[in-house]
């Protein structure tokens, strides 16, 4: 059949299939049938939920303006599917374009869409992990366990690592008037995403609010008592931190285990794709049935020297979505790039965070609105003199400029006279990012190389 | 049934209009973090529509109301939709 007649009976009458039914797959299904596709659309989640919201579960849900099992997203279009909710895919084959579920089924796909996104990493002592009272928290049940327990009044929360995830927990404690502990490996919090410049404002957020920071060490163990609750976390400078409960934000895992041995380019790392949206396999060669979108994703971003970028943000689930579910059903000449600039959120301790761009990729930094002292500030990051990333604490309007700049590879250091004329907005410092070959659990992107064919030609199962 | 909703707040400008328009909903948490529900009950529905419709940068969407572009048909079909 030829191209242009295939895609007429692809939209007419193709089957879709879509894994993953969160943010990322719920979007991508809103658009194949808001551009016309007429065909069958099966959703797959192992959730047993209709897509929600996670964001809301470490922010208004902990603060008490939401309930944990009420962050159902909203629809934007009535999407006329077959929803296999509770059920997890467990193969793929490529070939005869099936994919087999937990319950045996298998669902034959014209085109497929990869929405897996990611899970949190478990404390890695698997008999510490399950003692009660140590959570993590990426899902609607990890929220539901999490709120319950904090609304029972516990002597302490003590929270393992401070990237986003752990500060905004440890805000929410704060608010509650719950005391807190944080433990972070990095100098302080939110460096790996942000570096140790704005690491250290962060830092004094936390103990201006109460909270018992701890950089530079590690958790070594957590004990519990007799019955298997809980009480204590050991850290690598010889202290005991008593606690009740204990939240693990370590950071989060591609889910791809499933994809094992089904030859796409899927890992730890999660699945390689084109600017396209179209999975590569694992030898470098770009399919064209099966796209991926959202936190599973690593794509090449041409802004950021076609890097693969992963970005565990938010709109960059909802943005992929979109260009995967146009291609997905577009005969090339009409297919689009997905060259959305990464950007991200955040709210803790009453201060809205927002970045622009890929920070972590910045070598230097310069204030160039308002104030690290009064935690209200534009921070400018430069790579190779160019603007790569920008960052605001309660500044959000200024971002929108430093997006544009950044799409123009406008020059750094910043050359026009900055609104706010304070010392430290003059000149840049070094963005102070940690090592990148030290595993962090900070960073929200992750810089992987920068073509599928750096990876070497052997698949490596998931293992961490 | 409540409505669902969701705000972007990447778009978001913490202007604030929504928290004065629908304050059951939408509240300003420090100088510019908005805090929502995302459940909201069916009688705040007038209110969120105008929260919806005041958002100066079209950063809220919820079922059944237009707030960026073709959002014709949320709300009547999210019941059915469900399996
Ligand atoms: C607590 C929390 C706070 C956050 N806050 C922010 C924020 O402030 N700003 C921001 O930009 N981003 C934030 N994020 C990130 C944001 O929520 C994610 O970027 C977004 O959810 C990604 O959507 P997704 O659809 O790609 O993946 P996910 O939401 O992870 O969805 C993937 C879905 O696929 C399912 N699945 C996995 N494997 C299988 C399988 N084999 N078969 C079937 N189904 C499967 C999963 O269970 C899940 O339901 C936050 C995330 C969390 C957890
Ligand atoms: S009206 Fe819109 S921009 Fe203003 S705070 Fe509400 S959601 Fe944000």
């Amino acid at each position: 059949m030829p191209a242009e007649e295939f895609h007429e009976w692809l939209r007419r009458e193709g089957r879709i299939v879509v894994v993953g039914a969160s943010l990322a797959g719920l979007r991508a299904a809103e658009t194949l049938r808001a551009e016309g596709f007429a065909g069958s659309l099966t959703m797959i989640g192992d959730e047993p939920y209709q897509p929600y919201d996670r964001p809301p579960l470490s922010k208004a849900v902990l603060l008490g303006k939401a309930s944990p099992d009420h962050t159902e997203l909203p629809r934007r279009r009535d999407i006329d599917a077959t929803w296999r909710l509770g059920v997890a895919a467990t193969g793929l084959d490529l070939a005869a374009k099936r994919v087999r579920l937990a319950d045996g089924d298998e669902v034959p796909y014209d085109r497929l869409l990869i929405a897996t996104g990611v899970r949190a990493r478990p404390w890695p002592k698997e008999e510490e992990a399950q003692l009660d009272g140590v959570f993590v928290l990426r899902t609607r049940d990890d929220a539901v366990r999490l709120h319950r327990r904090l609304k029972a009044a516990p002597r302490r929360v003590f929270v393992i690592g401070a990237g986003f995830t752990g500060s905004e927990i440890a805000s929410a404690c704060r608010d509650q008037g719950i005391a807190v502990s944080v433990a972070e490996r990095a100098d302080g919090p939110l460096v790996g995403a942000l570096g140790g410049v704005i690491g250290a404002v962060a830092a004094e957020l936390h103990r201006d609010n109460g909270v018992d920071l701890r950089t530079g060490v590690m958790v070594t163990g957590l004990e519990g008592d007799s019955v298997g609750r809980v009480r204590a976390a050991h850290l690598s400078d010889g202290s005991v931190v008593e606690t009740d409960v204990v939240v693990v934000s370590l950071g989060a895992t591609r889910n791809t285990d499933w994809l094992t041995g089904s030859g796409l380019g899927a890992g730890p790392r999660g699945i390689a794709c084109d600017a396209g949206c179209r999975a590569f396999d694992f030898r470098g060669i770009v399919t064209d049935d099966v796209f991926v979108a959202g936190d599973v994703a690593r794509s090449p971003h041409p802004l950021f020297g076609y890097q693969f970028l992963s970005l565990e943000h938010w709109g960059n689930a909802v943005a992929q979505a979109e260009v995967a579910a146009h291609n997905m059903i577009s005969p090339s000449s009409d297919r689009r790039p997905h060259m959305w600039v990464p950007a991200f959120w955040s709210s803790q301790f009453g201060v809205n965070i927002k970045s622009i761009g890929v920070p972590s990729m910045g070598d230097e930094i310069m204030i160039t609105q308002g104030s690290l002292a009064e935690r209200r500030f534009v921070g400018v990051y430069g790579y190779q003199g160019r603007i790569i990333a920008a960052v605001s604490f309660d500044n959000t309007r200024w971002l929108e400029f430093y997006e544009r700049q950044i799409e123009m590879g406008a020059p750094f250091p910043v050359e026009y006279p900055t609104v706010d004329r304070r010392p430290e907005g003059r000149k840049p410092v070094p963005a102070d990012f940690p090592d990148p070959s030290l595993p962090t659990h900070g960073p929200t992107v992750t810089l992987s190389g920068y073509s599928p064919s750096d990876r070497r030609l052997v698949f490596t199962p998931a293992r961490h | 049934m409540p409505m669902r909703l969701v705000v972007d707040l990447n778009k978001c400008q913490g202007y604030a209009q929504c928290a004065f328009l629908a304050p059951d909903v939408f509240t300003m948490h420090g100088e510019e973090t908005l805090v929502y529900s995302p459940w909201a009950d069916e009688e705040q529905r007038e209110k969120v529509a105008r929260a919806v419709a005041a958002c100066p940068v079209q950063a809220i969407t919820a079922d059944g109301l237009d707030g960026a572009g073709d959002r014709s048909t949320g709300a009547a079909q999210g019941a059915s939709d469900a399996r």
